[in-house]
């Protein structure tokens, strides 16, 4: 934008900047004219230097600033400029005629010396420093994660004992948040599933006329894995990542320190709830999908497969034992625990800016995603071995 | 309460203490000692670290050498329970106030009774009403922290703190934030608090006009040579300080270093 800026600029009548030098003696005069602001083309310092180098016997630079006519920031970075060449070689530069504003600009710019030893390398670390500084900071994350692992199992045994201390009106608040107000996204994502679910195994099914197996398929599907995972993961979207955002925030507003002056555990107070929230309302919102998705199913069967209501609802019940939905609830409290748990991690090891509550939000979805696979397909091996 | 297990032992010693955060040392060599009844100035220029003296006194981080004593005892050699203790004995007004956000202002005030007594609903709703009242916000006790100025979050954050009856006040930058009548309104507040309740106050600040008005006794923290290079009575300091960068902090300027 600049750039074209300065092409319109430049050509517009009201003078643009100019350079003249010209040797005089021992001097060289820098006669500085027209309008050294943004938005015009400056003459380079380069020039100023390529000068000097042919007259190698100059010892003084001054400046002639009587036809300028205007000047701002451009203009001081060009002095800074010559100022530093000068400097370099040994030239003496007469500041005595620029403008009384520039030249008080110009002493605040040199009044403090740059700290050289402050400035951050430009250059990338070496390949072995930057491993050992993700090595280092992994082994502290992993500190973290630990030590908060342990102050939830207390806090947990606390609650077990009888002796944790939280609002029961924060618990409500947290079980209205994860439970009744995740109804209308659960509803939507569960039939939608369970009418994939019905269409993916209608297609081979039909091969051999039995589209009567949709039921098993969809049932048994939604049962054992789909709508627990599908629950968890949705919660994992909208309210882990809604704990690490609000923990995180906390953090930076210092109202987690607050509980810990005051001698008040922030675990039991701020994660018992949300933890207990979430390992209640999954499983209820689980079986509430397992409907739903038997429902979804049933939609297809009736409305494209020729199945009747009452022949998949028959269908549905015999292929379908109790044991089934134990399998899926049992998935679903782990679920839950494992997606307020890592919410309530990353915020409350977020660090204090805006960018660290965004990157705990990200991480807490994450986290909560990649557990939850992890442990269904562990707890599905165990479920097999079990029989079950 | 610790007061009268140890009645001789002044409420805060601290002993060549070192701070750092990770291999960056903030701060080392600090020693000093806080007397009852002192309004102790922590002071410094910005980056001297100030607030992070705060934060090893309030037992938010861990000194990497050297000990914080409270009466008496070891903070850091203590066992979580003896610590959490020291803490209700402490109260601490943070930058931002740090007001729980959730809660109302009542909630706030009333939580730390709540957790730590075993006085029925009424008498915390009383005692919260009183703490409300003398830092000015009688009636604000359903408001949320996001609906109040600045000034009256502080003031709150200050009535929360004094919620259990603290000995000792902390305050981190109280008049940052603040106009000059509200900052000095809050000076009067702490002196008052001081001399009512008999508590010991310690005050983290680079505001002059607080730091004569009502400092007792201090310690000047200096961010080059990362250690105390003063101590005492700031007026004193002011009077008698031979140390160029100190009177330089305490002129203003008008004296260079």
């Amino acid at each position: 934008m600049e750039n074209t800026c300065g092409a319109t600029h430049s050509e517009r009548e009201d003078a643009p900047p100019r350079l003249e030098m010209e040797r005089e003696g021992e001097t060289l005069w820098l006669r500085i004219t027209g309008e050294w602001r943004r938005g015009f083309r400056l003459p380079p310092a380069g020039a100023v230097e390529r000068e000097l180098r042919s007259i190698p016997e100059a010892s003084r630079l001054a400046y002639d600033t009587g036809g300028l006519t205007g000047w701002d920031s451009l203009l001081l970075t060009f002095l800074l400029e010559v100022d530093a060449r000068c400097a370099e070689r040994g030239i003496q530069v007469e500041t005595g005629s620029l403008p009384a504003g520039v030249r008080r600009l110009l002493a605040l710019a040199e009044a403090v010396p740059e700290k050289k030893e402050m400035r951050r390398e430009g250059r990338r670390p070496p390949f072995l420093v930057r491993l050992g500084g993700k090595t280092l900071s992994l082994a502290d994350s992993t500190t973290g994660t630990l030590a908060f692992m342990g102050e939830t199992f207390l806090s947990v045994s606390r609650l077990v004992t009888g002796k944790a201390k939280f609002r029961g009106s924060d618990l409500l608040l947290y079980l209205q948040e994860s439970g009744a107000r995740a109804l209308p996204i659960i509803t939507l994502i569960s039939l939608l599933v369970g009418l994939i679910l019905a269409f993916m195994g209608a297609v081979q099914l039909r091969v051999f006329g039995a589209q009567i197996y949709i039921a098993n398929l969809v049932g048994l599907g939604m049962a054992r894995d789909m709508a627990a995972m599908m629950t968890a993961i949705i919660m994992a979207g909208r309210t882990g990542a809604a704990y690490a955002a609000q923990l995180g925030a906390m953090q930076g507003n210092d109202e987690i320190d607050a509980f810990r002056t005051l001698g008040i555990s922030p675990v039991d107070y701020l994660v018992l709830p949300r933890l207990i929230a979430l390992t209640l309302m999954v499983p209820l919102l689980t079986v509430y999908a397992d409907l739903m998705g038997i429902v979804g199913g049933a939609v297809v069967g009736v409305a494209v497969f020729d199945i009747t209501p009452i022949q998949y609802l028959v269908q549905t019940r015999e292929s379908v034992a109790l044991a089934h939905f134990g399998v899926g609830l049992t998935k679903s409290v782990v679920y839950g625990g494992i997606v307020a748990f890592s919410g309530c991690l990353r915020g409350m090891l977020c660090g204090r800016s805006a960018s660290d509550v965004g990157a705990a939000t990200t991480s807490a979805v994450v986290t909560a995603i990649v557990w939850i696979i992890v442990a269904c397909a562990i707890l599905t091996v165990m479920f097999h071995i079990l029989g079950i | 309460m610790n007061a009268e297990k140890f009645p001789s032992e002044p409420p805060i010693t601290v002993r060549n203490l070192t701070m750092a955060y990770g291999e960056t040392i903030v701060q080392r060599d600090i020693d000093f000692t806080v007397n009852r009844g002192d309004i102790f100035i922590i002071m410094g220029a910005s980056g001297s670290g100030k607030s992070t003296l705060l934060r090893h006194l309030v037992g938010l981080r861990a000194p990497v050498h050297g000990q914080i004593l409270y009466y008496g005892t070891d903070f850091w050699g203590s066992d979580e329970g003896e610590r959490n203790r020291i803490r209700r004995d402490c109260g601490v007004l943070y930058q931002s106030g740090a007001l729980w956000s959730s809660m109302t202002l009542a909630e706030n005030v009333a939580l730390p009774l709540r957790v730590h007594t075993e006085l029925p609903p009424d008498r915390i709703r009383e005692i919260m009403a009183l703490k409300l009242a003398l830092v000015g916000l009688s009636g604000f006790e359903d408001y949320y922290p996001a609906e109040l100025s600045g000034g009256m979050r502080k003031r709150a954050g200050l009535a929360r703190a004094m919620a259990l009856d603290p000995e000792i006040l902390f305050f981190d930058e109280p008049s940052s934030g603040l106009d000059p009548v509200s900052a000095q309104l809050l000076d009067e507040l702490i002196l008052e608090l001081r001399d009512s309740l008999s508590a010991t106050v310690v005050v983290v600040t680079h505001e002059l006009a607080s730091i004569f008005a009502i400092g007792t006794d201090s310690i000047f923290l200096d961010a080059d040579s990362r250690t105390m290079i003063a101590r005492g009575d700031p007026k004193e300091l002011l009077r008698s300080s031979e140390d160029p960068r100190v009177r330089r902090f305490l002129t203003r300027g008008q004296e260079a270093a």
